[in-house]
């Protein structure tokens, strides 16, 4: 178990202040990017985010992020020994790191509601 | 740091929006209530309800004779003796309507003929279980219920909002206090009435099916209100969870619907079936419950008969591939995907945890003990008693779920006005947007520590021993939280949401180890290796109480539980 995996992630809130981070993850075969990402929270920094709630059963659908300039599940791309480039999606609004505002528009809690 | 925190005023407020929480809005609302539905994740996507793969118990009776009394039966002796009878009678007589009602709104529960159809599953007496697709019912059940809030006037809904803590006026309970993951603001929700929907805690273990909103949240938010909560020790296992190898996107839990359709062979690191060791021979057949199947693994492998990765096989290689394509098409190409050709390898299976019977203590019309308050779902304790049957959770989820919402409106519709008292919100409000401590340990894994100590020493198999070792360690992880939250009260913080989690999961995952290491015997899902046998004069339930910073339990005889329930 001696692979490495090479994440480079897009970390920051407003997106002109975001920078990349980059942290090497053992690898194993058979894991998914999200496991990656987990793994440097429990092992490195627990304050990157990441939105996710299903974790490997690929049903809550909100995981979704860029990896290598494509929009992908976290939890169903592979993981792979290389260097791989994780960002939050373009087209959304960031919230911060990788996570971006995906939910509907009514679904949104507006900080203005009464 | 935002100055005041948002309000917000509702009639009903339904935290976790699974099957429950949505037929609660859902049922709220056509009584003529304001909803405010709202979840920690998105709506209808953060908790179990979309995660459940296979199939819902009801005695629909359409394709065959079948009456609610015998599922009640059914789920009654699956209980070992402690369900509370009311909860579960309700469970099964109200099933067929929600069931009924839920076609109504095209869930497209399978037909054969033009009737819905059932399938059988172990511990019930005859084909009882319905289901969308194998692998698509919780997606299908939720997909339609969201629908269905959209259609019903009166509902508003909102993601990413957390509840810290249960709102408290005058000894009832008026609401809630949120943290709006997005931004870190506090938000204070005043409502008439308070539904408590956020499902389960099998997050509290290493191996588990659960979603990351799946801590016990609702237990201990209940809890710190006053309100008691019951049969804790009662943790479902999962026998036949994936194992190895590793296999992404589809849930651990994935290879019942292929027992249910396929039987498949059970073997040890012999290749030899084992399950008759242990009381249930299966030839072929898929008839172990979920209790004695748990059993069975983890004794096998302590035996030193497991497999490679500690577990059992699972083999499908007598089934032809033809007959494995015409029950599971695209399944098989996403096995495929992953490196696995059933026709040619086992896999290797262990148990997971998968589902609480234990909960918050509740009548029928799902009222806790503190006036406002309502459960409803997996947050519910008592129905199942020591051991679930498969299928009854959905089921449990619906018609709770809509028990709740009738009772919430009519609670609502009887008030004026929201009891509203402006300083009763402030010590959460404080909480979630005070300054983080100076010293802040790595939450994630923290959370990593508890789930492996809640696995290592309070999984099926239990003793004294384990039990007090795990005390220890939630102790110590507690001592370790300290009593300010982590994190710097920003956008998605994660150290901050890691650290409410912990917060609830601490007392969840107390409640369990104390409950258990009090029931000196062996019932359902709480084994005991130092007491291994199921004895008469336990037939109790145990409530558990918050006081000052411990638990305090009391035992009832079970028999209590059904006239208090009445
Ligand atoms: C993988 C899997 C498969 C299953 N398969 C089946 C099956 O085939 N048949 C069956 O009968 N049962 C099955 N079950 C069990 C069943 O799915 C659940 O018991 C049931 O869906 C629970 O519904 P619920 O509405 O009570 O809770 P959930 O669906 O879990 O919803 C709870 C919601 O509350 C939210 N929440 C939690 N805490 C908070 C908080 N503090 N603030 C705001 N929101 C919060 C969560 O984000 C979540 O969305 C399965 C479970 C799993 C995990
Ligand atoms: S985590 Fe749920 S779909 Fe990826």
């Amino acid at each position: 178990m001696s692979e490495t995996a090479t994440l480079k992630i897009w970390r920051g809130q407003p997106k002109a202040q975001g920078r990349w981070e980059t942290h090497a993850v053992p690898f194993e075969r058979g894991q998914s990017v999200l496991d990656g990402l987990r793994w440097i929270r429990v092992n490195k920094d627990p304050s990157l985010a990441i939105r996710f709630s299903c974790i490997n059963a690929n049903a809550c659908k909100e995981c979704m992020m860029e990896l290598d300039g494509k929009t992908v599940y976290a939890c169903t791309a592979r993981l792979e020994p290389r260097e791989m480039q994780v960002a939050p999606l373009p087209n959304k609004k960031l919230v911060r790191d990788l996570v971006t505002e995906i939910a509907p528009p009514a679904e949104r809690f507006a900080v203005k509601e009464k | 740091m935002s100055a005041e925190p948002v309000q917000v005023e509702t009639d009903v407020l339904v935290i976790g929006s699974g099957a429950a929480g949505m037929y609660a809005a859902i049922e709220a609302a056509r009584e003529g209530c304001r909803v405010f539905l709202i979840d920690r994740s998105l709506i209808g996507r953060g908790g179990a309800t979309v995660m459940a793969q296979m199939t819902v118990a009801v005695a629909l009776g359409a394709e065959a004779p079948d009456h609610w009394s015998h599922h009640y039966r059914d789920t009654l002796t699956a209980g070992r003796g402690l369900c509370n009878e009311p909860l579960s009678r309700l469970l099964c007589e109200e099933g067929p309507a929600c069931i009924r009602e839920m076609d109504s709104w095209g869930v497209g529960w399978a037909r054969k003929d033009g009737k819905i159809t059932s399938t059988f599953a172990p511990g019930h007496d005859r084909p009882r279980c319905v289901y969308v697709d194998f692998l698509n019912t919780g997606p299908a059940v939720s997909k339609t219920l969201r629908s269905a809030v959209h259609k019903v006037p009166g509902i508003s809904r909102a993601g990413d909002l957390c509840v810290v803590d249960l709102l408290k006026v005058d000894g009832e309970v008026a609401g809630a206090v949120a943290w709006h993951v997005g931004t870190g603001a506090p938000v204070v929700i005043s409502a008439k009435a308070t539904i408590v929907a956020t499902g389960g805690l099998t997050r509290l273990y290493r191996r588990n099916s659960a979603s990351a909103n799946m801590g016990g949240d609702g237990y201990a938010l209940c809890l710190r209100a006053g309100a008691p909560l019951i049969d804790m020790e009662f943790v479902q296992f999962f026998p036949i969870g994936h194992l190895a190898p590793r296999l992404i996107g589809m849930d651990p839990i994935m290879w019942d619907p292929f027992r249910y359709k396929l039987g498949g062979r059970l073997l040890n690191k012999d290749m030899a079936e084992f399950t008759d060791r242990y009381g249930v021979p299966e030839d072929g057949k898929y008839v172990i419950t979920r209790d004695v199947g748990t059993y069975a693994i983890l004794k096998e492998v302590e035996a030193g008969r497991g497999s490679p990765h500690g577990g059992a096989y699972l083999s499908f290689q007598h089934v032809p591939q033809t007959k494995l394509r015409e029950a599971f098409g695209p399944v098989i190409d996403r096995l495929a995907a992953n490196g696995i050709d059933l026709t040619k390898m086992p896999v290797e299976v262990a148990p997971i945890a998968h589902y609480h019977m234990g909960g918050v203590t509740a009548d029928v019309a799902m009222r806790t003990e503190i006036p406002g308050l309502l459960v409803a779902g997996e947050a519910v304790g008592g129905a199942n008693g020591a051991n679930r049957l498969s299928g009854n959770a959905i089921t449990e989820a619906l018609v709770f779920g809509r028990e709740a919402g009738r009772t919430a409106a009519a609670r609502a519709k009887a008030m004026k006005s929201t009891p509203a008292r402006p300083d009763a919100a402030r010590a959460t409000v404080d909480l979630i947007r005070s300054d983080p401590p100076k010293d802040m340990p790595n939450t994630a894994a923290m959370l990593t520590r508890l789930q492996a100590t809640m696995s290592d020493d309070v999984g099926p198999l239990r003793s004294q021993y384990k039990l007090k070792r795990a005390l220890d360690t939630i102790d110590e992880l507690g001592r370790a939280l300290g009593d300010r939250p982590f994190g710097d009260a920003g956008s998605f913080d994660m150290q901050r949401l890691d650290w409410f989690d912990l917060r609830n999961m601490l007392t969840a995952a107390r409640a369990v180890t104390q409950a258990a290491s009090l029931r000196t015997e062996s019932r359902g899902a709480h084994q005991r290796e130092d007491f291994p046998e199921m004895l008469p004069q336990w037939r109790v339930n145990q409530a558990i109480r918050l006081r000052g910073q411990g638990l305090d339990i009391a035992q009832m005889p079970a028999s209590a539980m059904e006239a208090a329930a009445q």
